[in-house]
């Protein structure tokens, strides 16, 4: 008999076990956390610099509309029914759940009215900077202290009730409503931009209407009109049965081209407006995301291909910026060939090949966690030797290089941020077509096989040192653009602008935006670059985001947000473990266990 | 002139002789079982002669060359390819990648010809998929269809254990060595794969040696049958001769020679 | 092949610029002295840290790259508790008890962050991939830097003097700093005790076991969870107490003085051997002597300008140089050299 192709309909009509009860000491570890959080929001300043901002005009400040957020996200953990395993009914959310869900937010806001009965009983200012007679009226809305903890207490188990209540949508309406209201805060936290872009289409009067001035918080009219849209937008588009991206996968190869190539033309005149729209500071901050995806795309390869976690990648990047200077800036102290960065360009390639080549070759034997200190060990090092007066007759120093022109291709000069966008985008376009292609190449079948497992792949006939040396390679070419373009556009490089930290900010925009999916990086780099740049507030706590999103991704998701299906399906084992299940009751089709042979 | 000629090998681990000074050879074209109970030294063996571990003495002639000091992926690209005793795919990878990942030895185009999409880097394309489509087939319809874009975790026990088969003969090698391939299968299966073992070697013209715990198997397939204990070879010759060693029978502690369900 | 090239080559040039600084005789054998004895103090430091690495690598076979915020989490603790204690007379009037206030509070606040880490962060990836974890634990540092940027503000902190330690004591015709031979007692008493702890004691023996082998470990009625909660919270005890000690050597501090220091302790827990205890504190103590002794020595002999700036990158080389070239340690074990 041959291997099944889909469960028999003996499995299938066979009754399904009842599905595991919500767990509730898990609602409240949840809830312990939920506290700590909330505790540590508002002890950080986030819910005082937060404050600051409107959301909707007069009553929704972002700083206590992010606190009660952080419960309503724990009581959505915590009323959350447990995955459906096959041979079992799924779990339908009942009161249980909302228990479950007011639980955590009992115990969120026990935890905050907690702090500000310490913080109102004890000075702790001395010590904790941000808990301050401001933050104090801020947690008390306003009340007195003892009027004050019941609410906390009771807002917090509402907003943990709201949270558990969303298990109780129908998966449309979910579906919905949640990205209507996104779209509230999305409207409002970016109220500059949308202002600038309604101005530069012509359609002043909407902003107006929608908020209080341009620049300023939402009216409550304007929240209303614009949740209503959007979640009717997404309504009928949760009605249709497919998805965008599986009616695409089903077109046939030419047609998928063609609406591949018009798509990215549609994108490109896009982005030549964008800039020009949105003024000089966007177009900065969409130049710096453009130039983190392009160092992604590369990192993308060594890591998301490879499996090699090189946490001095910045080091490359610093390669690029400092060749692209040095060979083209009058001000190079040592040597100075005056070059154009076109004409420079072979040359930072070869840099960054050079230095792919002395960074991988004593790492290839190496284990994933050792390579990952050693190339962080490099990249320190090469920051501390740029940054040195011992080697500031060839790089400058601390005060680095200067006077770097700008890029020049025949009568074109690009000089403005809204300039230089489009040779970012179009390395960034470059960057990812590699990326696609490589993918299915033999190079790429041969690094997923390294990644996947070093010793068989070699055992199957893959040169483990070619393998590993050409990732680096690619990958140190593809941060020696962004660095050749960083320096170019900036007009000047600086040690410290290649600290550890942007290795780290890269390894964040892959994790987040899913190893391997081009669209996924992207989004990661617009959301965790131009996001904080963007809104000043986030800029204070970029960091602290970082290091919790990177925690959440791996525990919750360690293929990221727009998974690369391959990488969706690696990763979420308890679910396939059902096939092998599944496959053994299906031989038979009596749901009895077949005997193995002897092992 | 035997095809894999092993002479004086001899491997401890700290201060275990896995291997103890054996000798074995195997001919072209024969089908040869490597038996011994456990802990016999039978993968260890195996890591030696395909360069996944050095052995402290002795030597490895396949084809009158030396493959001692060489990795295995040059010891691949001679002609020697293995399966594992756990089975160990690319999970991640489909079953159609992990068949054309062992075409990457045979084949020649780069990152430069892949980037710029060059008719050389798609004929090769074509060819490495055709290839591994072809060695798919060799399992019937087990692998074929839509299983070639399934990922290889996946599937169920017995078709990993071929696609791990398919891998190794993607590689277009003169010898294969089987690690245990019908480990954990159930009786039909393993019927299907004794067929299948000489079907490599009347088909495909393979040299074979397999590691087996299963006797049935080991009396339908075998040309020949080595037999070890603790790292030393005790005897070989036909299953008859082998099964009716006293020592043989003694190795595996009083356990009735004819073994397996 | 080419490995022993570049050993031989580092070999030489080490020595060379050695032969040179001392031949010039730009620092007197005093000052040598001197520099030895403070690389020693702040060796002393590294190892007390290098001992959570050592100790959680061993258990669970990962790098926690958190642990360096574990120690500057005590360290922060110890600076407010000092500073505060400083305003109210007892610091003046008693500085044991003042010191052993100040050690008790960095040591109960860098505990209960590793077993925290540990709960949220690690258990819940125990078992996956090699990197998932790593990747977490980078993400754990991050986070708790800007917690405590965030808590305590960005400013940096000086360590109140302690008056009674100022000066130098006369040991065996030794001029050593009153304040560097606390530290390195403290230090030794510390080590010792985590030795006799985890050789001696029940609980020392299932950290042992579950090292070896937490499969068999829990078969024979070890629990492994507790077992490795109690690991953090002795590394992160000894990182605490690292941190008190750090105000005597170091006066400043601020939200990010736990990375280098952090990446420091992991090199010499390397270089002593990972997972192996008094390695780490060999490790410890001779990485601190390279560093402080390294760019007067091997430096200055180039005529490098500058020398001191290039201390960290003495200690990066250090590091870079054991995993490339002996990443099983001086003393090491063969958990360096395992295969994926």
């Amino acid at each position: 008999m041959a291997d099944v192709e889909a469960p028999p309909a003996a499995v299938v009509d066979k009754e399904l076990l009842p599905p595991p009860e919500l767990d509730m000491r898990r609602a409240v570890r949840l809830g312990l956390s939920n506290a700590a959080a909330m505790v540590l929001v508002a002890a950080t300043g986030i819910v005082g610099t937060f404050q600051g901002r409107l959301i909707i005009d007069p009553f929704l400040p972002l700083g206590l509309l992010f606190l009660y957020m952080v419960a309503w996200a724990f009581g959505w953990l915590a009323a959350k029914p447990p995955t459906t395993l096959e041979g079992f009914a799924p779990a339908v959310p009942g009161p249980r759940n909302l228990a479950a869900g007011a639980l955590a937010g009992v115990i969120g806001g026990a935890g905050t009215a907690l702090l500000l009965v310490l913080m109102t009983t004890f000075n702790l200012r001395g010590v904790f900077l941000e808990l301050s007679p401001a933050l104090a009226d801020t947690l008390s809305f306003g009340l007195s202290v003892v009027a004050a903890v019941p609410l906390i207490v009771a807002v917090g188990t509402a907003v943990g009730l709201a949270g558990a209540g969303v298990h109780f949508l129908p998966p449309r309406w979910r579906r919905a409503v949640m990205p209507g209201l996104m779209w509230v805060l999305i409207f409002a936290l970016f109220t500059d931009i949308v202002g600038q872009f309604f101005a530069g289409v012509g359609l002043d009067s909407i902003t107006g209407f929608l908020f209080t001035r341009r620049g300023g918080p939402l009216t409550a009219m304007g929240a209303v009109i614009v949740f209503v849209a959007f979640s009717t937008l997404y309504w009928y588009r949760g009605g249709r049965e497919t998805t965008l991206r599986q009616r695409f996968e089903v077109l046939p190869a030419e047609r998928r081209t063609g609406w591949t190539i018009g798509l990215a033309m549609a994108v490109m005149v896009i982005l030549w407006f964008v800039p020009r729209i949105m003024g000089p500071f966007v177009s900065q901050v969409l130049d710096n995301a453009g130039i983190f995806l392009l160092m992604a795309l590369g990192l993308n390869i060594v890591l998301g291909y490879a499996g090699l976690l090189d946490l001095g990648y910045v080091a490359f990047f610093a390669v690029g910026a400092y060749t692209a200077a040095i060979l083209t800036s009058p001000l190079s102290p040592a040597f100075s060939p005056e070059l154009s960065l076109l004409a420079a360009l072979p040359f930072v390639m070869i840099a960054a090949a050079v230095a792919g080549i002395i960074v991988a070759t004593p790492v290839i034997r190496m284990r994933g966690d050792y390579l990952a200190i050693v190339t962080l060990g490099f990249g320190e090092i090469a920051r501390i030797l740029l940054n040195s007066a011992w080697l500031s007759p060839y790089f400058g120093g601390a005060q680095g290089i200067t006077n770097i022109p700008n890029l020049q291709v025949g009568p074109l000069e690009f000089r403005s941020p809204q300039d230089y966008f489009i040779p970012i985008f179009l390395f960034v376009v470059i960057a990812a077509y590699i990326t696609l292609a490589v993918q299915k190449s033999r190079w790429g079948r041969a690094w997923m096989a390294m990644r996947e497992d070093e010793s068989v792949a070699e055992a199957m006939g893959i040169n483990i040192v070619t393998a590993k040396l050409s990732a680096f390679v690619v990958g140190a070419i593809l941060a020696s653009f962004g660095g050749a373009l960083f320096g170019s556009q900036i007009g000047s490089v600086f040690p410290h602008s290649f600290d550890i930290v942007v290795s780290i900010t890269v390894l964040v925009i892959i994790i987040v935006g899913g190893m391997g999916s081009v669209p996924g990086v992207t989004v990661g780099a617009l959301a965790l670059i131009a996001l904080p740049n963007l809104l000043r507030e986030f800029s204070e706590y970029q960091f602290l985001f970082y290091g919790v999103l990177l925690i959440a991704m791996m525990l919750v998701r360690p293929e990221g947000f727009i998974p690369s299906r391959r990488r969706a399906q690696e990763l979420h084992t308890e679910e396939l473990a059902q096939d092998d299940w599944l496959e053994i009751y299906g031989q038979t089709g009596t749901g009895e266990k077949v005997t193995e042979g002897s092992a | 002139m035997a095809m894999l000629e092993i002479s004086g090998l001899s491997k401890s681990f700290g201060g275990l002789r896995a291997i103890n000074d054996l000798d074995m050879h195997v001919n072209e074209g024969e089908i040869v079982s490597v038996i011994g109970p456990n802990g016999a030294g039978k993968t260890t063996f195996f890591n030696l002669v395909n360069g996944m571990d050095t052995p402290d003495e002795g030597s490895i002639l396949f084809e009158n060359q030396d493959l001692v000091g060489l990795r295995p992926n040059q010891i691949l690209g001679l002609g020697l390819a293995r399966t594992f005793q756990n089975v160990r795919l690319f999970p991640a990878m489909t079953v159609l990648e992990n068949v054309m990942v062992g075409q990457h030895a045979r084949t020649k185009s780069g990152l430069l010809s892949a980037i710029f999409n060059t008719p050389r880097h798609r004929r090769e394309e074509a060819e490495i998929e055709a290839k591994g489509k072809e060695v798919l087939a060799f399992f019937g319809s087990r692998l074929v269809g839509y299983r070639f874009d399934q990922l290889s975790m996946m599937l169920s026990y017995a078709n990993r254990r071929r696609l791990e088969i398919a891998r190794a003969m993607a590689t277009d090698p003169r010898i294969l060595l089987l690690d245990e391939p019908t480990a954990g299968m159930n009786p039909r299966e393993t019927i299907e794969l004794t067929e299948l073992i000489g079907r490599l070697r009347d088909e495909r013209g393979y040299t074979i040696v397999l590691i087996e715990h299963d006797m049935q198997v080991v009396r339908n397939v075998s040309d020949r049958v080595v037999v070890l204990d603790h790292g030393v070879k005790l005897t070989e010759g036909s299953y008859e001769e082998v099964s009716t060693n006293q020592d043989v029978i003694e190795a595996y502690l009083g356990r009735p020679a004819e073994m397996g369900s | 092949m080419f490995l022993w090239f570049l050993r031989v080559v580092a070999l030489v040039v080490i020595l060379y610029g050695s032969f040179q600084s001392i031949s010039s005789g730009r620092l007197t054998a005093a000052q040598w002295r001197d520099l030895i004895v403070f690389g020693v103090s702040t060796g002393s430091v590294y190892a007390l840290i290098a001992l959570g690495y050592t100790m959680v690598y061993g258990v669970l076979r990962f790098i926690n790259f958190a642990h360096g915020e574990v120690f500057m989490t005590g360290a922060m603790s110890a600076f407010l508790v000092a500073n505060g204690l400083a305003t109210t007379g007892l610091w003046a009037s008693n500085p044991v008890i003042s010191l052993l206030i100040v050690l008790v509070a960095s040591m109960a606040t860098s505990t209960t962050v590793a077993v925290i880490v540990e709960r949220v962060a690690y258990r819940p990836l125990r078992g996956t991939p090699r990197l998932i974890p790593l990747i977490t634990s980078i993400g754990a540092s991050f986070t708790l830097q800007y917690i405590v940027r965030g808590l305590v503000g960005p400013s940096t902190r000086a360590f109140p003097r302690v008056e009674q330690l100022r000066g130098t004591w006369d040991i065996f015709g030794l001029v050593v700093l009153k304040s560097q031979v606390v530290v390195i007692l403290a230090a030794l008493v510390m080590m010792a005790g985590l030795y006799v702890f985890v050789e001696k004691t029940r609980t020392g023996r299932s950290m042992r076991a579950v090292s070896e082998d937490p499969e068999t470990a829990a078969l024979m009625g070890i629990n492994v969870d507790r077992t490795i909660v109690t690991v953090f919270a002795v590394g992160g005890a000894m990182a605490g107490v690292a941190g008190a000690l750090w105000g005597l050597v170091f006066p400043s501090l601020n939200f990010f003085s736990g990375f280098l220091p952090g990446i420091k302790a992991f090199t010499a827990a390397v270089l002593g051997g990972i997972g192996n205890i008094v390695g780490a504190m060999l490790g410890g103590v001779s990485l601190g002597i390279f560093e402080s002794v390294g760019p007067s020595l091997v430096l200055a002999g180039y005529e490098i300008p500058a020398f001191s700036q290039l201390k960290d990158v003495v200690a990066y080389l250090a590091l870079v140089l054991v995993l490339i070239f002996r990443p099983s340690g001086i003393l090491g074990e063969r958990l360096a050299t395992e295969r994926t």
